[in-house]
């Protein structure tokens, strides 16, 4: 693999056995990952991104193809990967009955660090996710923005080369996840490491990753930027409304000769359509419709989200698909984060 | 600055790994002593409240008493406080932090032994508070034996806390399964070896299956530790028992650990 690789798979696939029955969590999953990108796995719940980030994290193996992470083997060589890269899963890291820096101190020794290199450290990752405060509460004490961040420490107490998060924010208030998402951003300007991370959440993709995976029924059906997948599958909404609804007829034809789309009636005087770089186009066509003497009261024109590409990519709105989901093993999830709400 | 940091791979290696989670599980118990005297409660209310039967039941002086009591509530001790401990690993299997240490470059074998070896500190120090206490009202114990009955109790509960721990990584995350199945097999343990009632006047077959449980031969090795002769029948076999109890333990736990994901 090219040296700037971190991550490469190879027709990575996952099956399970439910009762008799198959499940294909993860099918043919073939990516590549460069050093310092800022990756987001988007998908619905149940669309296979923990079990993908579980195979290359080594807790479990694939059923065939294979990986390699930060220059090892995932099947070869576990404990190559393990020493090189930091994992933070769908729960808490933090042992509930551990103060916070303990914690930051023997994860540091697991990793081989000394107690200098280890103090230090804990004492940087401290300061950098402001855990200042509660460095010498036990974990259980901790609000769950707080956890989250004691977390994000211990996946990067060894600097390692790529740090892997699996739904960081799910779970967080508004305000918590946005701080959460700021200290994400940091640490990465900070120290350059590749970050592979899972959402169900369309903003955040949208906004922090610099690259978006689309992930649906254990197949990635997309990945590009935000912004180059919603311009090429999903187009701008465009809404005109004109001066005489006499004029609707024409205007609808001139707007399927430009955008090549067909234009849809809203009412006697407004038409929408959806078109890819449709704000690009909309000075011209206004020309056009001008120059045929249809006048043009008002011109929206709105950016897709990602939502809007899931949609074109599925059928389903990713909101949807959340929902119809019947997420087995996401129950035992939900069971864990109350679990981490109540104190013990 | 990291590029130091970012060149290391770190391989497992027992001995060390073993060091460092045994390190980090006894760092609660450092930052708050307190809660190992809490859990203390519970045999303290069985050997005051106890005793006093014992001595009206057997006629006997207190001080005779308590030398065939204080044993047993030590080996209780072990079988209440380090056979739950696995409810501990359990949790952190349900909350993430397990999954963590799975995914750190730690020798599996390690995650269990350090943990299992990490019981015999509250043993150590909850046995000496008892026997503490005791001595107030006049149980007194043969000094070299004591130190040789905390060995016992520490090999019993190396294996009993690796038996709790497999036990924890088998029922995932059903917390009502680990404590169904824990309390179905403590209790009758405890019975059937002698250490709350003595057993010579039972049935037949409830001496039979107590000379198979290991708990019997721990409690009276501790018996007659604690009374001073070392080199009876019963020490043999009560360390026999503790071995075979912590190579039995290890091995389930750390077969089970190589296993868990
Ligand atoms: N340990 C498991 N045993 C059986 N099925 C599983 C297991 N883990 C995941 N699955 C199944 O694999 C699919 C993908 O799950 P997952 O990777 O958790 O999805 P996501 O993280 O995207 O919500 C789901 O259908 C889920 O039911
Ligand atoms: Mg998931």
């Amino acid at each position: 693999m090219p040296s700037d690789t971190v991550i490469s798979t190879q027709s990575l696939t996952k099956r399970f056995t439910v009762k008799k029955t198959e499940v294909t969590a993860v099918t043919d999953l073939s990516i590549d990952v460069r050093r310092g990108e800022l990756v987001a796995f988007l998908g619905p719940n149940g669309a296979g991104k923990s079990t993908s980030l579980r195979m290359l994290t080594t807790l479990i193996p694939p059923t065939s193809g294979g990986a390699s992470v930060a220059g090892y083997d995932i099947e070869r060589d576990p404990s190559g990967v393990r020493s090189r890269i930091g994992y933070v899963g769908q729960g808490s890291s933090g042992s509930f009955s551990q103060r916070v820096r303990d914690e930051l101190l023997s994860q540091g020794a697991f990793y081989g660090m000394g107690r200098r290199e280890r103090t230090q450290r804990t004492d940087e990752l401290i300061s950098s996710l402001e855990l200042e405060s509660f460095a010498s509460r036990t974990v259980q004490q901790l609000s769950g923005g707080q956890k989250r961040r004691l977390d994000i420490a211990l996946g990067l107490v060894h600097a390692p080369a790529v740090l892997f998060l699996d739904e960081p924010s799910t779970g967080l208030d508004p305000q918590s996840r946005a701080n959460l998402w700021e200290h994400i951003v940091a640490l990465r300007a900070r120290y350059g490491t590749t970050v592979f991370l899972t959402t169900h959440y369309l903003e955040e993709a949208d906004r922090y990753a610099e690259r978006v995976m689309v992930m649906d029924s254990g197949r990635v059906i997309a990945d590009d930027t935000a912004a180059t997948l919603k311009a090429n599958l999903a187009g701008d909404a465009i809404t005109l409304t004109l001066d005489e609804a006499t004029h609707l007829a024409r205007a609808s034809s001139a707007v399927e000769r430009l955008a090549g789309a067909g234009a849809e009636r809203r009412d006697d005087r407004t038409l929408a359509f959806t078109a890819p770089q449709g704000s690009a186009l909309l000075p011209r066509l206004l020309r056009e419709l001008d120059h045929e003497g249809i006048r043009v009261t008002t011109a929206t024109a709105v950016p897709p989200t990602l939502d809007d590409v899931f949609l074109a990519l599925t059928g389903r709105t990713l909101r949807d698909a959340d929902k119809t989901e019947p997420d087995s093993p996401e129950t035992s999830n939900d069971e864990t984060r109350t679990l981490e709400g109540s104190t013990r | 600055m990291t590029a130091a940091l970012e060149a290391r791979t770190v391989r497992p290696q027992l001995a060390r790994d073993t060091w460092n989670v045994l390190l980090r599980e006894l760092k609660p118990m450092v930052r708050d002593p307190f809660s190992l005297i809490f859990s203390l409660l519970q045999p303290l209310v069985f050997l005051g409240l106890f005793g006093p039967l014992l001595v009206a039941q057997s006629g006997q002086d207190l001080a005779t008493t308590l030398a065939w009591f204080v044993p047993g509530v030590l080996v209780m001790i072990v079988l209440f406080g380090t056979g739950a401990t696995g409810s501990n690993l359990q949790y952190e299997m349900m909350t993430g932090s397990h999954e963590r240490t799975l995914v750190a470059p730690l020798s599996r074998p390690a995650l269990l032994i350090g943990r299992a070896l990490k019981e015999v500190a509250p043993i150590v120090v909850q046995a000496l508070v008892i026997v503490g206490i005791a001595m107030i009202f006049g149980f007194r114990a043969h000094p070299l034996g004591l130190l040789a009955g905390l060995g016992l109790l520490a090999v019993f509960g190396i294996g009993l806390g690796a038996l709790s721990y497999s036990l924890a990584l088998a029922t995932k995350e059903h917390e009502w399964l680990f404590w169904g199945v824990q309390q179905s097999l403590i209790f009758p343990l405890l019975i059937l070896s002698g250490v709350l009632l003595p057993l010579d006047g039972g049935p037949g077959w409830m001496r039979a299956v107590a000379s198979f449980n290991p708990v019997s031969h721990v409690v009276e090795a501790q018996r007659a530790l604690l009374g001073g002769s070392f080199g009876s029948s019963e020490v043999l076999w009560g360390w026999l028992a503790a071995l075979l109890v912590a190579l039995v333990g290890l091995a389930v736990g750390v077969r089970a650990i190589r296993k868990s994901s």
